[in-house]
């Protein structure tokens, strides 16, 4: 329900004005659970208003991760499952391959496609799988409580990082979308950030690509979208923002690292 | 006669107030009741009249709680 | 129809084919290997889908994705393989998504070797992954009866939606045995009103195996009991061999109750009134027939390719009424029939000496 607060342009002014934008089609009606400041929200309503642009909800379905967004298919109004921890790629190949005509995405988050996902990802790259692959990296496990993932900083402290997280002895940050870069079944693969507006539109033009790379049938297309968890990070919503700009960026610089030859939308600018 | 305007969800907002820091026109700011999720959600201020309907705060916002209008004039220019 | 020589893991693709099958996601491993080869040969000829995954894991996974969209979806591997395919097994049952998986039980544990064995009973009857459920466990004895269930398979896992296992063990995947091929099924166009295939002209559907509400996972669980309550009661399959007169019972499934059919006719003709009772639905048990035939036998000789798995579901039906004794063979050793008509000829003696190599014991 809109509730109309006192400062707001009354009412009668509504009719005289267009909407320029409301919740899209491809979103359900449903609050989701995400903390206050968590990108997760803003990239399901980009993806959504992404599906309504290019008419795909009705052959769209999607695949949910194990993660923070293992309800992300209450969140999409369109046919949805939820896949085991990591396993989305291998699923979404499943429904890919017997409904080829059918636009499948999957959403994952670091925890899900980098670590224990590793190897389902990887291979639906190699084979090229026509499928979308939506990649939140945010650097931390969110559902568990702020534990290190494959993406977390040199350095940085997590629940199971207490020290900061020392490359020699557990590991360096994973830079897998620049892996599947370069594997000749990968059409598009980027990485976007959620740090400003600016970016913030330009992930969505990413993930419009990866989209329309998908429908003309060029392999896998991968959007990493560098997200804010300010509950796990122990920041405000806004210093969220900062810490990727400030933090995550000089280590996951955007950019893209593959894009197809062949992919039709380049009109639309990064 | 303001160029545009948003209308607010308040009881979906969870106050992150990223659409706050985002809004080039400075016209959105905390309420001061809380809803019924425990939030201080955000609304148009006093400065409503300068929204242009950018709709900046619909782009950053994570719970999808505006809808923004335009003057057709506007969009047409 | 005419009878044609058919290798059995090769018979059961093509008995796969035959019913119908849209998918197979399987990954190799011995000694189901054949299979995966003849699908990768057959389906694409037929235009049906064929995937080499790159595990077990994403194979199981592979075919809960192509299931959730309502086709006719299987994979086949052997022990290690069924292992990593757990995870997959348990959210297959979650979200009631049909599909059909054939196991060709090789030596273990870990590694084990390539040699038939059958001490997947557990992990296939119990439950199958984390969590309540029992797949659909049909254990064909010869390559004819392979066919026969697999021809059935997906009915079942359509009519119950739920996972069908055909258990199998190395030696039945690896004969050659004449078999009669039943016809190729018209595939069947009708969608099932839960599959995803996009939310054209009507609400969404989801596929999940997540409730975090405490009262609604239960009342899931309770509708998954319901239905695994009627398909115990609708699925008991079994052959029962010369036991109308039977002193002596020998229970045996799959490779070993085809030995013990030899072993029965020879303990026959050695005075020796035995019979066989032969589970072919390993989950669910075929309970009350075993149950009645309890009370008219002296003994029962449990013969199994492990250390005694199905036994402990004879214990639990016999109950004390009449002795059990066990043979088990590991590494994938095959009894032999003169083991077998040794056993019950020991048992006619009731002397508990062990005799003879093997794993022998008398349980009660």
């Amino acid at each position: 329900m809109n509730i109309l607060l006192e400062h707001e342009t009354p009412a009668t002014d509504l009719d005289q004005m267009e909407i320029v934008y409301q919740r899209p089609d491809a979103l359900t009606d449903l609050a989701t659970h995400y903390c206050p400041g968590c990108s997760h929200g803003v990239i399901h309503h980009l993806i959504a208003e992404v599906i309504d642009e290019l008419g795909i909800r009705s052959h769209t379905i999607g695949v949910a991760p194990v993660g923070c967004a293992v309800f992300a298919y209450k969140y999409f109004n369109l046919d949805s499952c939820e896949a085991a921890h990591g396993r989305a790629p291998a699923m979404a190949t499943g429904i890919k391959r017997v409904l080829p005509d059918h636009i499948v995405f999957t959403y994952q988050g670091d925890g899900d496609l980098a670590s224990i996902g590793g190897n389902e990802i990887l291979h639906a790259a190699l084979r090229g799988e026509r499928i979308t692959v939506i990649f939140v990296n945010n650097a931390v496990y969110g559902m568990t409580g702020g534990q290190m993932a494959p993406t977390t900083l040199a350095g940085m402290k997590t629940t199971s990082s207490p020290a900061g997280r020392n490359p020699l002895t557990q590991g360096y940050p994973l830079h897998l979308t620049e892996m599947l870069a370069t594997m000749p079944g990968v059409a598009y693969a980027v990485r976007r950030s959620m740090h400003s507006v600016a970016e913030t539109r330009k992930t969505k033009k990413a993930i419009r690509h990866a989209f329309t790379a998908q429908q003309q049938g060029l392999g896998l297309s991968i959007v990493e979208i560098l997200a804010a968890c300010p509950t796990n990070w122990h920041v405000e919503p806004a210093d969220a923002l900062d810490y990727i700009r400030d933090r995550m960026l000089p280590e996951y610089p955007v950019g893209d690292f593959k894009v197809s030859e062949g992919l039709g939308d380049r009109r639309l600018g990064d | 006669m303001a160029k545009g305007t948003v209308t607010i969800q308040t009881d979906r907002c969870k106050g992150c107030g990223l659409c706050i820091q985002a809004c080039p026109q400075h016209v959105l700011a905390f309420t001061e009741e809380f809803n019924a999720r425990g939030y201080r959600p955000v609304q148009l201020d006093e400065r409503a009249h300068a929204c242009t309907g950018c709709g900046v705060c619909a782009v950053v916002c994570p719970d999808v709680v505006f809808t923004v209008y335009r003057q057709p004039a506007r969009r047409a220019a | 129809m005419t009878r044609e020589l058919w290798k059995g893991n090769e018979a059961l693709a093509e008995a796969a084919i035959r019913a119908g099958v849209d998918a197979f996601f399987g990954y190799p491993i011995t000694p189901q290997t054949e299979l995966l080869e003849y699908m990768a040969r057959r389906m694409p000829e037929l235009g049906r889908t064929f995937l080499q995954a790159e595990s077990e894991i994403a194979a199981i996974n592979m075919v809960y994705g192509a299931a959730c969209t309502g086709v006719r979806a299987m994979t086949s591997s052997s022990s290690p393989g069924i292992s990593l395919m757990q995870e997959g097994f348990s959210y297959i049952a979650g979200s009631e998504a049909p599909c059909v998986v054939v196991d060709i039980m090789r030596g273990g544990p870990g590694l084990g070797n390539i040699q038939p064995g059958q001490a997947d009973y557990f992990q296939i009857t119990r439950s199958a992954g984390h969590g309540d459920f029992h797949p659909l466990v049909l254990a064909p004895a010869t390559v004819q009866e392979a066919v026969d269930l697999a021809y059935i398979s997906f009915d079942l896992a359509f009519r119950y939606r739920t996972l069908v296992l055909l258990a199998g063990d190395g030696a039945l995947g690896q004969m050659m045995e004449p078999v009669e091929m039943p016809p190729m099924r018209t595939p069947d166009a009708t969608q099932p009103d839960w599959a995803l295939t996009g939310a054209k002209g009507r609400p969404p559907r989801t596929i999940t195996s997540l409730y975090l509400d405490a009262d609604e996972l239960a009342s899931v669980n309770a509708r998954l009991q319901e239905k695994l309550k009627t398909i115990a009661a609708a699925e008991q399959r079994w052959e029962c061999f010369m036991t109308d007169d039977a002193d002596l019972l020998v229970v045996a499934f799959g490779t070993v109750a085809r030995i013990a059919k030899s072993a029965v006719r020879a303990a026959r003709a050695a005075g020796v009134r035995a019979g066989l009772f032969r589970p072919i639905s390993l989950w669910p048990y075929p309970a009350p027939v075993l149950d009645g035939l309890v009370d008219q036998v002296q003994g029962v000789l449990v013969a199994e390719m492990n250390a005694g798995q199905m036994l402990e579901d004879v214990r639990a039906i016999v109950r004390g009424r009449t002795p059990i004794r066990f043979l088990g063979r590991t590494g994938g050793v095959i009894p032999m029939p003169d083991e077998i008509t040794n056993e019950l000829t020991h048992m006619t003696r009731v002397n508990h000496r062990t005799n003879g190599a093997g794993m022998k014991r008398d349980v009660e």
